[in-house]
């Protein structure tokens, strides 16, 4: 008896020692550690990664995923200073790509998992009777964007850009006149409209989606910016293998289903 | 050494990761130079105004006989403990344009939220407590003996005051203030709520930090040593004020 179980212990041991050079789908077994699976993901991402990260931690009893949702930029900058992640889930290209040159992702394993649109949304009572993009050039109107800084607020002037061509050549130049705060990230543009603070932002279609009591106003694809979002598995990640599998649920129909739910697009 | 370590650790890091080709391109851009100007501007402000409704308040508290007067002393403390976040949004939902109170400011044409004054606002709800914790241990801490012996005298309480009040809490009031103005100086949470972010309007320097480091962290860890090196300029001054006199 005492042998057997000398003997499961070794096994246990060699399997476990194993399981980072395996490349089969994570079976979680009562038998394994509990293990963490820690995600940086997008601030956009909230809603839906919380959804899927319950359902691929109701699949692996033994796996707990922790989030830290923040600005891509943000979490950039916390990557390239060491903080350990498993999975890293941008809002743009561009803090990839940057992750890829410092050498904490490889180039192969980033791939684009969904598509993102951006959209007008206006306080319930649009008390500012805003009821066409055009009219976000009213003067006196208050806007809130997301700030440059973050791809949200890059993209949302990227649109606006798009928008000279169609509203006339200083339709920017009047809406950015009319902006009264730069958010440090979506979800606070969100919330100043909620309160009714502002009168009109651009966010996210997948922010309207999780904010349903905002009027919203479409922006046609021709003067919209598509943001595309990468995930890739960190280099240095000490759960290579669970980082795998999480992005392959973010892939599969089943995660792509979740994402649609919130608003996002699969690429 | 532990606790040293804690303290003096990023601080150096700061330092040393600042120096950087660009370092004065950075803390000498138009942004950084706003949100400085803001941040002295503002934090001045409120400074003075802590001092202007704040020395009476003390006063009143450490002299008179009050109903629930410890309650309102734990409310006045209450926002130096409080996060933030808290007061920011307190304060948005207090005085917001759909606001408790700011609705009704909103009928007669005046919208606090993402102004200058916002930033004051905060600045004062969460710094001025200091001052006034500070004035009033201060105001306490006179002898009853010497305020009888002036008013026997036949000063009236502005002499009493400027007399014999002032010249014996000066340095609580002094070091009080400083307090305040260095935590106005690096108020950021309840600030970025309530007042939000706009390059020469509500962007102050720890926003300016924030979203620097979204951008490059060069410019932020630029701003970061501007900011610790005029708080340590501040805090300097703070210790000469509460070394006792050597003349």
């Amino acid at each position: 008896m005492k042998r057997f179980s000398t003997l499961i212990l070794l096994l246990a041991i060699f399997l476990t020692g194993c399981s980072s050079a395996s490349s089969t789908p994570i079976i979680d077994s009562a038998n394994q550690p509990p293990r963490t699976l820690t995600v940086f993901a997008a601030a956009s991402l909230t809603d839906a990664f919380t959804e899927i990260g319950n359902n691929f931690q109701a699949a692996n009893p033994n796996v707990t995923v922790t989030f830290n949702f923040a600005g891509s930029q943000a979490l950039r900058t916390q990557i390239e200073e060491g903080a350990p992640a498993d999975v890293f889930a941008s809002a743009s290209g561009k803090e990839m790509e940057a992750l890829v040159t410092g050498s904490f992702v490889t180039a192969e394993s980033s791939q684009i998992f969904l598509n993102n649109k951006l959209v007008v949304i206006l306080p319930t009572a649009n008390s500012a009777g805003i009821d066409s993009i055009e009219d976000l050039a009213t003067a006196g109107i208050k806007i809130v964007l997301a700030a440059e800084e973050v791809p949200v607020g890059r993209y949302s002037r990227e649109a606006l850009d798009k928008m000279n061509g169609s509203f006339g050549t200083d339709f920017k130049d009047k809406v950015l006149a009319n902006v009264v705060s730069n958010e440090d990230n979506v979800k606070q543009v969100v919330a100043k409209i909620q309160l009714g603070e502002a009168d009109a932002g651009i966010v996210y279609t997948s922010d309207a989606v999780a904010a349903p009591e905002l009027v919203t106003i479409e922006i046609p694809t021709d003067i919209n910016v598509i943001a595309k979002y990468p995930i890739a598995p960190l280099v240095e990640s000490a759960n290579a293998e669970l980082a795998q599998a999480f992005i392959a649920y973010v892939l599969s129909d089943e995660g792509q289903a979740i994402l649609q739910k919130w608003g996002f697009a699969s690429p | 050494m532990i606790m040293l370590g804690l303290f003096l650790l990023p601080l150096i890091a700061v330092f040393v990761r600042s120096i950087n080709p660009d370092f004065f391109g950075y803390a000498f851009s138009k942004q950084a130079l706003d949100a400085l100007k803001l941040s002295l501007v503002t934090s001045t402000i409120t400074t003075v105004c802590a001092i202007l409704f704040g020395t009476p308040l003390a006063y009143v508290l450490a002299n008179w006989k009050i109903k629930y007067k410890s309650w309102l002393e734990l409310l006045i403390d209450l926002p130096i403990v409080l996060p933030p976040s808290v007061a920011g949004l307190a304060l948005l939902i207090a005085f917001g344009r759909r606001g408790l109170f700011g609705s009704y400011l909103n009928l007669i044409g005046i919208s606090l939220p993402f102004t200058t004054v916002a930033v004051v606002m905060a600045q004062m709800f969460v710094a001025a407590p200091l001052y006034i914790r500070s004035a009033r241990v201060g105001f306490a801490g006179i002898d009853k003996q010497l305020e009888e012996a002036a008013s026997v005298e036949g000063a009236n309480r502005w002499q009493m005051f400027r007399e014999v009040m002032l010249p014996l809490t000066g340095k609580s009031l002094l070091s009080g203030a400083i307090l305040t103005w260095t935590r106005a100086l690096g108020e950021f949470g309840a600030t970025i709520l309530f007042a939000g972010n706009l390059e020469g309007v509500t962007q102050t320097m720890p926003m300016a930090i924030y979203l620097g480091f979204e951008r490059n962290s060069g410019i932020a860890l630029a701003l970061s040593v501007v900011l610790v090196v005029v708080s340590i300029f501040l805090l300097a001054l703070t210790r000469r004020l509460d070394k006792p006199d050597h003349d």
